[in-house]
């Protein structure tokens, strides 16, 4: 074999090692979402949706569960947005860079690998029992904020560091001042980035399960919430519930709740690519 | 004489570096100052100093005096914002805003707090004119400024600095991202601009300085060797290394 035929039959040996390794995840993800949706797509009707827990698994609906996500994604994203980039603007833009700062941004990017389940216990110590909010949606909220804020942080950076120099040097140039720069001009380029990075830090928040069971959401509430500190139950509570029931009748309940919680994050998913397209498109710097 | 611009022993530092060394210089109103010299040699830095750009370096260090119709610009009293207003700039490579050619000119009303709508599209529209662009624009004012070519936007921005009505104007290397023909317009749009403003202007390229400069500096290893009219400098440059930088042997 020549070195040319080497060096060929290697390129095409990696070509299908490519194509394997893309392939298992795309593969595992199709059959589980065929098979949820063979188990559970019938179940899916109007009273599913509007319907109240219950023993009985033909009666027992969602939404108490959807509901409790809902109220908990609209705090999550009330307090973790605005923390989250306010944060991420000052450490890209006003921050002087020095070693305390440097630990500072180390240690923020690290705090977006801690296992949730560390961040429900702090939040079972600082929200549910030293703020004396109880089990109550406010607490899984910041709880939950908590959780994403070092991923919005972190894609607030990402997309302000994507904004070109120059065109803070003009803004400076013509007398404006940082706020004025940042708000006028570094934050409207920047923010398809942020808003990409605030839905998928959503769409992550809709998902977690263990934080929530920590601070203590229920897997039986037979009412919705009515305000920030009325107890709650999360979809993904819900499902877990339901999983670990003998009952054949349970998990096709459970299948059909993850039908819409998969929904539920894709259509959230797709929204952040759509705004990423729509922004790349827009400025060619 | 009274000069517009002043520059009293300055040194520059960036860490340990010194960037420039004991420079002495007066600039004069309403003419074209170039500032020539290889790369690396301070003239850029130099330029900044005059409406504190360096001022976001962390590690820059000034010592020195610099002033503008007298008031010392490196004083505690001293806004960098107010300053700013009076001292324009242009950089290197066009950098207009991702937003349409009005709202780039009107950036600078906008940010002072103007609201008035007649007063800002009569400042608009009037340095348009003043940077030569205001034919070419006149019908689309509202398309982005990021579509326009490289001389445009260029001019964009020369009329952006243009609108807030400075007596100063810096450009760094204005043309070295533009062809001959934009080149030629900006240059020729200089020459105009003198009348009502004192313009500084870094360059590489010889000959604009020959063209548009009433006064070349040449700064060389952070020294400014040689400041003179630009025609002695060109026919009759006191120092050997003005003449060899000009006459191409090195550079």
């Amino acid at each position: 074999m020549t070195n040319g035929e080497k060096n060929r039959l290697k390129d095409s040996i990696f070509k299908y090692i490519g194509v394997f390794a893309c392939s298992i995840g795309l593969i595992l993800l199709a059959i589980f979402i065929g098979n949820i949706i063979y188990d559970g797509f019938n179940r899916i009707d109007w009273s599913f949706l509007t319907s109240l827990p219950s023993r009985k698994a033909e009666k027992a609906g969602i939404l108490t569960a959807w509901s409790g996500s809902l109220w908990i994604v609209i705090f999550t994203f009330i307090i973790a947005v605005p923390i989250g980039i306010s944060a991420g603007v000052y450490l890209e833009e006003y921050n002087r860079k020095n070693k305390l700062t440097r630990l500072l941004e180390i240690n923020i990017s690290n705090l977006a690998g801690v296992p949730s389940i560390i961040y429900g216990l702090l939040g079972l110590e600082i929200f549910v029992r030293l703020s004396n909010l109880g089990s109550s949606v406010l607490a899984g909220s910041f709880t939950l904020a908590l959780l994403i804020l070092p991923i919005i942080i972190v894609a607030t950076r990402e997309a302000l560091k994507a904004v070109p120099s120059s065109i803070r040097a003009a803004s400076f140039g013509l007398g404006a001042t940082k706020w004025q720069t940042t708000w006028y001009q570094v934050l409207p380029a920047a923010s398809g980035g942020i808003l990409t990075g605030v839905i998928l830090a959503i769409s992550r928040a809709v998902g977690e399960t263990a934080p929530l069971i920590v601070v203590g959401a229920l897997a039986y509430v037979p009412f919705t919430p009515k305000g920030p500190m009325d107890e709650f139950t999360v979809l993904p509570i819900q499902i877990f519930n339901w999983v670990s029931r003998p009952q054949h009748e349970f998990a096709i309940n459970a299948a059909a709740a993850i039908i819409i919680l998969l929904a539920i994050t894709f259509t959230m998913n797709g929204i952040a690519v759509y705004f990423r397209n729509k922004w790349q498109k827009k400025i060619n710097w | 004489m009274k000069y517009k611009l002043e520059a009293k022993n300055i040194d520059v530092f960036y860490g340990k570096l010194k960037a420039l060394n004991n420079i002495n210089i007066g600039i004069t109103e309403n003419a074209v100052t170039g500032l020539i010299g290889p790369s690396g040699c301070g003239k850029s830095t130099f330029l900044r100093l005059f409406n504190r750009m360096n001022d976001y370096i962390d590690s820059f260090k000034l010592n020195g005096d610099i002033y503008i119709d007298n008031t010392n610009i490196y004083d505690k009293s001293v806004l960098v914002d107010e300053l700013r207003k009076n001292v324009g700039m242009v950089f290197q490579k066009p950098n207009p805003f991702p937003k349409s050619i009005f709202d780039n000119v009107a950036y600078g009303l906008k940010i002072q707090g103007i609201n008035d709508k007649a007063f800002i599209k009569t400042r608009v529209k009037d340095a348009l004119k003043q940077a030569a662009l205001w034919e070419e624009v006149k019908d689309d004012l509202g398309k982005s400024a990021l579509a326009l070519s490289g001389g445009q936007q260029q001019r964009v921005c020369i009329a952006r600095a243009l609108a807030v009505e400075p007596s100063i104007i810096l450009m760094d290397e204005p043309t070295s991202a533009l062809d001959p023909i934009a080149t030629a317009k900006v240059e020729k749009l200089i020459l105009t601009l003198k009348e009502k403003y004192t313009i500084i202007i870094v360059t590489h390229n010889m000959q604009q300085a020959g063209r548009i400069s009433d006064y070349t500096a040449f700064f060389y290893m952070g020294d400014l060797i040689e400041f003179d009219k630009t025609d002695t400098i060109f026919t009759n440059p006191k120092m050997e290394r003005t003449e060899n930088y000009i006459t191409g042997r090195f550079g």
